[in-house]
């Protein structure tokens, strides 16, 4: 049991530092890990667990945490949510720490505003991306639409739109 | 720019978060923009911009990084952990309920409808969410032409992330140089 627990922690561990762009970019080797490699999971039931995860509210990277209790029950539940989150939360704090070290220094202000752009871009991507999905059915689209507007162009409480969101799909989709 | 509000203390931070993980619904960045930028007024557009730039480019959701960067500017360590632990506790919890009766909630068609419309809507609100931020900022026309280009670069041509952002750094980076020398 032990021995699964340290499994747990290290494979998240390790794929905690490779979700550049969060836990989507890395459920292919999840998948690899998990199921070819250790075994511990067939091909189906990680489907299964994965959709679950993505059903369930909250941040995606979640997904590690199902599949350790799925695998190894609470406890490897705690191990693979410490080895998915740990790993990127140090890297996050160290980076933290430099930038209001070194926020004086020029190149370092260049590199911030440089990063902003981009990282504003890729959002938009993964905005993009996500309606491309639900544009499956015109009343997905039409939703994306007008809550891009609405969120564009007004202050609009989020919650709101989201709430219409589940509720024009429950009449309409 | 509005004036920024007095410092939040651990527990707002902890609440902050809880909501923004709790509903994010893949768009936690739009969400935890309003949250932060234009209802408690933490954080200015620019710090906040800066700050998602460093926890998107990072391993790890966004967010979550987000969340560690802020708490900390705040309240240290003890910062960092309320604000991330709110990001991930009660989503944690209600995972686990759902673990627990595997599966028979996501069976009812209803319950699918109803989050097919909601994943439809947080679409659109990181779209929005998106546009917004970029015209706020207003950054100068270098800076749009490379935020486009990440948007193809991600939606269209499907390049990894780190890939997108070891080509276009050097470019950004080097105009936003520019524009700090020419502004002496």
């Amino acid at each position: 049991m032990g021995g699964v627990l340290l499994s747990l922690l290290l494979t998240f561990g390790t794929l905690s530092l490779l979700a550049v762009g969060g836990a989507n970019a890395v459920v292919p080797e999840m998948h690899r890990q998990i199921v070819e490699i250790h075994g511990w999971l067939d091909s189906a039931t990680f489907a299964q667990v994965y959709a679950l995860a993505q059903a369930a509210p909250g941040p995606n990277i979640l997904v590690a945490a199902a599949l350790g209790w799925v695998i190894a029950g609470p406890a490897g539940m705690g191990a693979a949510f410490l080895g998915i989150v740990a790993p990127a939360w140090g890297l996050a704090w160290w980076v933290a720490g430099v930038t209001e070290r070194l926020a004086a220094k020029p190149w370092l202000k260049a590199v911030r505003a440089g990063l902003v752009p981009i990282a504003i871009g890729l959002i938009l991507a993964s905005g993009l991306i996500m309606a491309q999905a639900a544009a499956a059915q015109l009343v997905g689209l039409a939703v994306a639409v007008v809550a891009a507007l609405l969120v564009w162009r007004t202050e609009l409480n989020l919650l709101w739109v989201l709430a219409a969101g589940g509720v024009a799909g429950l009449a309409f989709l | 720019m509005t004036d920024l509000a007095p410092p939040p203390t651990r527990l707002q931070l902890f609440l902050a978060f809880t909501r923004v993980g709790l509903f994010g619904f893949g768009g936690a960045a739009a969400l935890a923009r309003q949250v932060v930028v234009e209802e408690k007024r933490w954080l200015s557009e620019r710090d906040y911009a800066e700050m998602l730039a460093a926890g998107q480019v990072l391993p790890g959701p966004n967010v979550g990084n987000t969340s560690v960067m802020l708490g900390r500017r705040f309240h240290g360590f003890t910062g960092a952990l309320a604000a991330s632990s709110g990001f991930y506790a009660v989503p944690l919890v209600l995972l686990t309920g759902l673990l627990l009766v595997y599966g028979s909630v996501a069976d009812d068609p209803r319950v699918d409808s109803f989050m097919h419309g909601i994943a439809a809507a947080a679409a659109g609100m990181v779209v929005g969410t998106a546009v917004k931020m970029g015209q706020k900022l207003r950054p100068p026309p270098e800076m749009v032409v490379i935020g486009l280009l990440a948007t193809a670069a991600a939606a269209w041509l499907r390049l990894p992330l780190p890939l997108i952002v070891l080509l276009l750094a050097p470019f950004a980076v080097g105009a936003a140089l520019r524009r700090q020398k020419a502004r002496g």
